[in-house]
């Protein structure tokens, strides 16, 4: 493995969630390790399973681990950690303040940004020199702080104030206020990050065209802030070998082989390692030793009966959207798990039946949307581009709102606007120009505000204020949309999820976000499953075995209602492969 | 000199980027803030999300806080005593509590109402 030779001090792997990123710093931790170096693993993976990887418990502490010897690991909870700095802030004045006060504040800062800065703060110690550290020849890290954090830490203007004088102007950086640490710290820390000689990042990425694209701009965005020591790692390729009996594997393998063929430009001058899917669960130390090794391929596993996953499809889910006639539908979930494809379905079976629909899509290829577009007679679809929205939100309030400021106070503001909130806001104001159609036909939506978005913006009132100016005669009864989206009648959330261990969490902490807004989502839709195809492949069977614990995590602590779309051979693309999708034919 | 000192809101930024719509106020307010500091005023702001124990300690914003609610917001004090509420201060307003003497700002082009003295 090329991102394995001559490693500097500090490693971190990022990647979007269920890439692998935890199982390849493990195996990396252990071959480290195992030449003699004194390792410690830091995991801030939500669904860290470094615990059971090594079968001890670790948690907040730096604790050895027995089975291998000069390693160490610790454990961040980015939510614990986020917690911990609300009650540093909040718990102070309850009981001073009013309450209703004291849970504005607490909204405030349950942000994703809030988050991030604590999860950031924690391991901002780890990254200075410090007798906590001195022993370790290397770190590891199994994730990465991401370019907006860094920035905000570069930018001297954001300093200003907070960490010298305790008060000034807040920016963005506000959720520093609550933050310890000197500001020297946070420097040595960003220092270290964009030092090629003491820390290499290594991106994670599935051979996806998606995910790659994705990659891309992340590796632009870190090396655009001085993180140039790159490498690319591609986890889970399919071997060919698998395709020898199996159409879906065939496919699969096809689908992998284009997209790494079609790898983006900016990526190819990365040293780039290529790890091929295995056999086996990545549990257990002789498992993570064989995953960066490339074993000669034996089709080991016997191929056991297949499974008979007896779910609901897709078509079943939307008989019961379709009882009332009309109303929202709003796919929910993190990029990549297929909401685009999803709410296309869900909209063409809609239509299907004969029900009036408008579909609204952030698809960015556009294609799906295109072949749509007057295929049936009562469905229009109209595109929502989150990119170009957020750019003409981000000029317009430059241009006028910040035309008067200097070139201290516009680089702040600049950079607040990069934050991922701004995008929130552009889009929800698309957004809410379109749910008003859903009093009279279906409106289906793949995009949606979150609930700690809605909550800031109703609770400020601004959201009914903009409900009325949007509304022009404030003569009208009208209900707001939070009042809307809250009531199961008039919206339905379905989140989207796939039949892996983190996807299923991030998709959990979307639900709790909603339920804090009031807003039950409605059902779940697991996509792109193999357990609900039929397949001769063993590795796929394998993975098929392993969707099912995670399906039955859904229904059994999640949500009831549920439904399992399988993985197509082709891309859902066009009118009969979505009401194939959806299962109803 | 006298301080003044601005209790904002609670909001993730005092730019104000988080809302559905910038609020040019507090984007300009930010600058008048910037404008009165170099010409020697001492003001300091208090993000309700951010430092609420600044709020709690003083019983002059606490009992604004249980009177009017946050709604009210912003509360602007001069020397520990009230000064203003519910909008933020114009330049005229900052100059006056901070004794800034000399304007020394250049009027907008067009523009004959800068400083509060209308034509």
């Amino acid at each position: 493995m090329k991102f394995l030779d001559q490693p500097p001090r500090f490693l971190f792997f990022t990647g979007k969630g269920g890439v692998g990123k935890t199982s390849i710093a493990c195996a990396t931790v252990i071959q480290l390790a195992e030449t003699g170096k004194s390792v410690l693993l830091v995991s801030t993976d939500p669904a860290s399973n470094v615990g059971q990887v090594f079968g001890i418990s670790i948690g907040n502490n730096i604790t050895p681990v027995p089975a291998i010897q000069n390693l160490s690991a610790l454990e961040i909870d980015p939510q614990a950690a986020a917690q911990l700095y609300r009650d540093r802030i909040v718990g102070p004045v309850r009981g001073i303040l009013p309450d209703a006060v004291v849970k504005g504040i607490e909204e405030q800062l349950s942000g994703a940004c809030t988050t991030e800065i604590a999860a950031f703060d924690e391991f901002t110690s780890l990254l200075i020199d410090s007798p906590l550290t001195a022993g370790y020849d290397h770190i590891i890290f199994d994730t990465a702080p991401t370019g907006h954090t860094i920035r905000l830490l570069q930018l001297p203007g954001a300093w200003s104030g907070f960490l010298e004088e305790g008060k000034g102007d807040a920016s963005c950086l506000g959720p520093l206020a609550g933050l310890e640490k000197q500001r020297e710290q946070y420097k040595a820390a960003v220092d270290a990050l964009a030092d090629g000689k003491r820390t290499r990042l290594i991106l994670v990425a599935r051979a996806q065209q998606s995910t790659l694209r994705e990659v891309a701009r992340t590796h632009e965005e870190l090396a655009g802030i001085g993180l140039k020591q790159q490498y690319l790692v591609i986890n889970g390729i399919l071997p060919k070998a698998e395709t020898r009996n199996d159409e879906l594997a065939a496919a699969i393998y096809k689908r992998e082989q284009a997209a790494l063929n079609a790898i983006p430009e900016v990526l190819k001058s990365l040293p780039q390692d290529n790890v091929v899917l295995k056999p086996f669960d990545l549990v257990g130390l002789e498992a993570l030793r064989q995953l960066l090794i490339d074993t000669p391929y034996h089709a080991h596993i016997a191929n056991s009966s297949p499974i008979n996953l007896d779910k609901p499809s897709l078509s079943k889910l939307v008989d019961g959207i379709a009882e009332d006639g009309h109303g929202l539908v709003m796919t929910m979930g993190k990029g990549g798990v297929g909401k685009t494809t999803i709410a296309a379905a869900v909209a063409v079976e809609l239509a299907h039946r004969g029900l009036p629909v408008l579909l609204t899509t952030s698809d960015p290829a556009a294609h799906l949307s295109d072949t749509l577009n007057g295929a049936l007679d009562n469905l229009t679809v109209s595109r929502i581009d989150p990119h170009e929205e957020t750019e003409r939100y981000r000029k317009h309030v430059l241009d006028t709102k910040g035309s008067k400021l200097d070139a201290q106070g516009r680089a702040l503001l600049e950079e607040d606007l990069r934050s991922p909130c701004t995008e929130e806001i552009a889009v929800f104001q698309a957004f809410s120009r379109i749910i008003r159609e859903a009093g009279k036909k279906f409106v289906v939506m793949d995009t949606a505000p979150t609930g700690h978005t809605l909550l800031l913006l109703d609770a400020t009132g601004a959201y009914h204020r903009e409900v009325t100016r949007q509304m022009g005669n404030t003569n009208l009864h009208y209900t707001t949309p939070m009042m809307q989206l809250q009531d199961s009648k008039q919206t339905k959330v379905l989140i989207v999820t796939l039949a892996e261990k983190t996807p299923v969490l991030e998709a959990a902490n979307l639900q709790v976000d909603l339920r804090r807004a009031g807003i039950e989502p409605w059902a779940w839709v697991i996509n792109n499953s193999i357990a609900a195809t039929v397949t001769n492949s063993p590795l796929l069977h394998q993975r098929a075995l392993n969707e099912l614990v995670e399906i039955n995590a859904v229904e059994q602590q999640y949500s009831k209602r549920n439904a399992v779309v399988a993985m197509l051979k082709d891309e859902p693309i066009g009118l009969a492969r979505l009401l194939k999708l959806a299962g109803g034919l | 000199m006298k301080t003044i000192q601005v209790f904002d809101p609670a909001m993730c930024c005092s730019s104000g980027v988080c809302g559905v719509d910038v609020d040019q106020q507090l984007v300009s307010f930010s600058a008048d803030v910037d404008w009165a500091k170099q010409n020697g005023a001492k003001i300091e702001r208090f993000n309700l999300a951010q430092q609420p124990m600044d709020f709690a300690n003083s019983k002059v914003v606490r009992d604004f806080l249980e009177r009017s609610g946050q709604e009210a917001l912003p509360l602007i004090l001069v020397d520990g005593e009230f000064a203003l509420a519910g909008r933020y201060p114009n330049r005229t307003e900052l100059s006056r509590w901070a004794s800034i003497v000399a304007i020394t700002e250049i009027a907008p082009a067009g523009g004959c109402c800068s400083g509060g003295k209308c034509c």
